[in-house]
């Protein structure tokens, strides 16, 4: 890894806001894991097809049948809610 | 009573010799004059574990029977269970009740088992120590100035503190074996898809499966017979014949080929855990094994392969906690995007913080194909090593790790250090193969247990069961407890 990890970048796409220390600190480690990552480009995997499961299913169907479904206050977990909806801080 | 293990326990709850809620009336004084020093719990459930065990009671005295009938059990709190807090030992899910049950858990109740509490661990299950815990680290009930390893450490500690008779982990990367090695304890990673992960907080999906932590291989044979199988509530269970684990006990293993990969044993290893590894060999041998020498040529790079895959995954798995349908919320926020940046920042540790970013950086716009994708193709190269392995083996033994359990603080400062100490675990949850942890020695430089790992092919827990009860049949290791 030749150029340098843009670590607000990343904290943004994490939806994580950094302080400048933790900031520091995280580029250092992230610099530091993917240098040591890097020792998989010593392997050729030009002809090797990825795994991103390790069983040999796919599709899973099941039959469309109506069910019970369990009554549960999803809303009580809630920080906020209001009249039976989530509440949040305003979007614009 | 404490000391029971289930097999002994069950028996002796048939024969009247104590009632369901004397057990669990025992547990909860265990745990009362030997938590303050351990602190494997994050959160005791004793009102659901005395109903649960008066019901047990009743049960008993109608002559019913059931496979875990007033067996008093911890879970890790990362699984779910329906009124109960279920933290991850993270200030994020700190007030987070779960609304249902995790279909381990269900089945777990079904089978008459007592609900003792919810045990510390990593924070979302991130660490080798559980020294990540928000709330407070675990000690090893060996030496309290060491970690039980993790994530799973507050499951392998309260096993072996007799805090429990057993206990339910999860496993993405050695967070069951390593710590059950730590706390010189059995515990058993199936096959990835062999237990239903619905109601299991998910840290890397592709990875993540839940085990027992006993305190015998023949009471983990007892907990797999209970929650393991196809449910539909998980698209990843596999519907595949479920044997009789029990079983699998009796098999004699004359004939049953013994893979030792040499990749394992180079550099890096304690030479005491290595001889006594080779103790471990040897009686197996004596047992009719015969030993045959592997190849596991990938292994030095199945560290590398998991943090790419497993932070991925948990990048995206971690992206619902974002402070708006439950668990924290900052409250110093003007807007929705500021709401979920505070959120986040205030509720998650350093640790998941640090695989958070790595995996949105290897998933991220310019680096995919680099990282993430080129990690997928080292998985394949790591699960092809192993299926050639088990052309010519039935088992493979390893270490579990290099190293006796460390003193707290050791590593907490070198993360890439602690990554290290999971080499041994790591490849089978990349390849998805089970893997038990047994005790195979104490360390006479520090007191600590040593253990084996077995792993086999898929869907073969049976083999693990047989080799790992021979084992204990043949051994003291696993009677040997911490003078706590």
């Amino acid at each position: 890894m030749s150029e340098k990890i843009d670590t607000q970048k990343i904290a943004k796409l994490s939806r994580l806001k950094l302080t400048d220390v933790e900031s520091e600190k995280l580029g250092g480690y992230l610099e530091q894991i993917i240098d040591y990552i890097d020792q998989l480009n010593q392997l050729d995997t030009s002809n090797v097809k990825p795994t991103s499961h390790v069983l040999p299913i796919h599709n899973v169907f099941r039959d469309d049948e109506a069910s019970k479904s369990k009554n549960m206050d999803y809303l009580s977990g809630a920080p906020s809610n209001n009249k039976g909806h989530y509440e949040v801080p305003k979007i614009i | 009573m404490h000391r029971k293990t289930i097999l002994q326990a069950k028996e002796d709850l048939k024969q009247k010799k104590y009632s369901a809620a004397e057990l669990t009336e025992a547990i909860f004084q265990r745990i009362k004059s030997v938590e303050s020093k351990v602190q494997a719990f994050v959160h005791l459930t004793k009102d659901i574990a005395l109903s649960q065990a008066q019901e047990a009671d009743k049960k008993i005295s109608a002559g019913l029977d059931a496979p875990l009938l007033g067996i008093p059990i911890a879970l890790k709190d990362l699984i779910c269970m329906q009124g109960a807090r279920t933290t991850c030992s993270s200030k994020m899910l700190d007030n987070f009740i779960a609304p249902y049950d995790a279909t381990v858990v269900d089945r777990l109740k079904k089978a008459g088992a007592v609900i003792v509490g919810k045990t510390n661990m990593d924070e979302f299950a991130m660490g080798s120590s559980t020294e990540n815990s928000w709330y407070h680290p675990t000690m090893n009930p060996w030496d309290l100035s060491r970690v039980p390893g993790g994530s799973s450490g507050g499951s392998a500690a309260a096993v072996a503190a007799h805090e429990c008779l057993a206990a339910l982990g999860s496993d993405t990367g050695g967070s069951i074996r390593q710590p059950a090695n730590f706390c010189g304890v059995t515990g058993l990673k199936p096959t990835y898809g062999r237990v239903s992960r619905f109601g299991l907080v998910a840290f890397a999906s592709s990875l993540d499966q839940i085990g027992p932590i006993t305190k015998t291989v023949t009471d983990s044979a007892l907990i797999m017979n209970v929650i393991a199988g196809k449910d539909p509530k998980d698209s990843t269970s596999v519907n595949i014949e479920m044997p009789d684990f029990m079983n699998s006990l009796e098999r004699n293993l004359s004939g049953l080929k013994i893979g030792i990969p040499r990749e394992y044993y180079t550099s890096g290893i304690d030479p005491e855990v290595e001889a006594s590894i080779q103790e471990a060999i040897k009686t197996l041998e004596s047992l009719g094994m015969k030993k045959v020498e592997i190849s596991l040529p990938h292994l030095q790079y199945s560290v590398a392969t998991y943090y790419i895959i497993a932070c991925a995954e948990a990048s995206a798995n971690l992206s619902r906690y974002d402070g708006v349908r439950y668990g924290y919320r900052s409250k110093n926020s003007d807007n929705l995007l500021e709401m979920y940046m505070n959120t986040r920042q205030e509720g998650f540790g350093e640790e998941v913080k640090r695989r958070i970013m790595l995996g949105t950086f290897v998933l991220s716009s310019g680096y995919y194909d680099a990282y993430y994708l080129k990690g997928q193709k080292v998985r394949t190269l790591i699960k092809q090593d192993f299926e050639s392995a088990f052309d010519q083996c039935d088992v493979v033994i390893a270490p579990n790790s290099p190293i006796t359990a460390f003193k707290l603080k050791e590593r907490l400062n070198d993360p890439i250090k602690m990554y290290l100490s999971d080499i041994y675990t790591i490849s089978a949850n990349l390849a998805g193969i089970p893997g038990i942890s047994i005790p195979c020695g104490i360390s006479k430089k520090n007191g600590m247990p040593i253990g084996i790992q077995l792993m086999s092919k898929h869907f073969d827990e049976e083999s693990l069961i047989a080799v790992g009860h021979q084992f204990q049949l043949n051994t003291d290791h696993h009677l040997k407890q911490p003078s706590l």
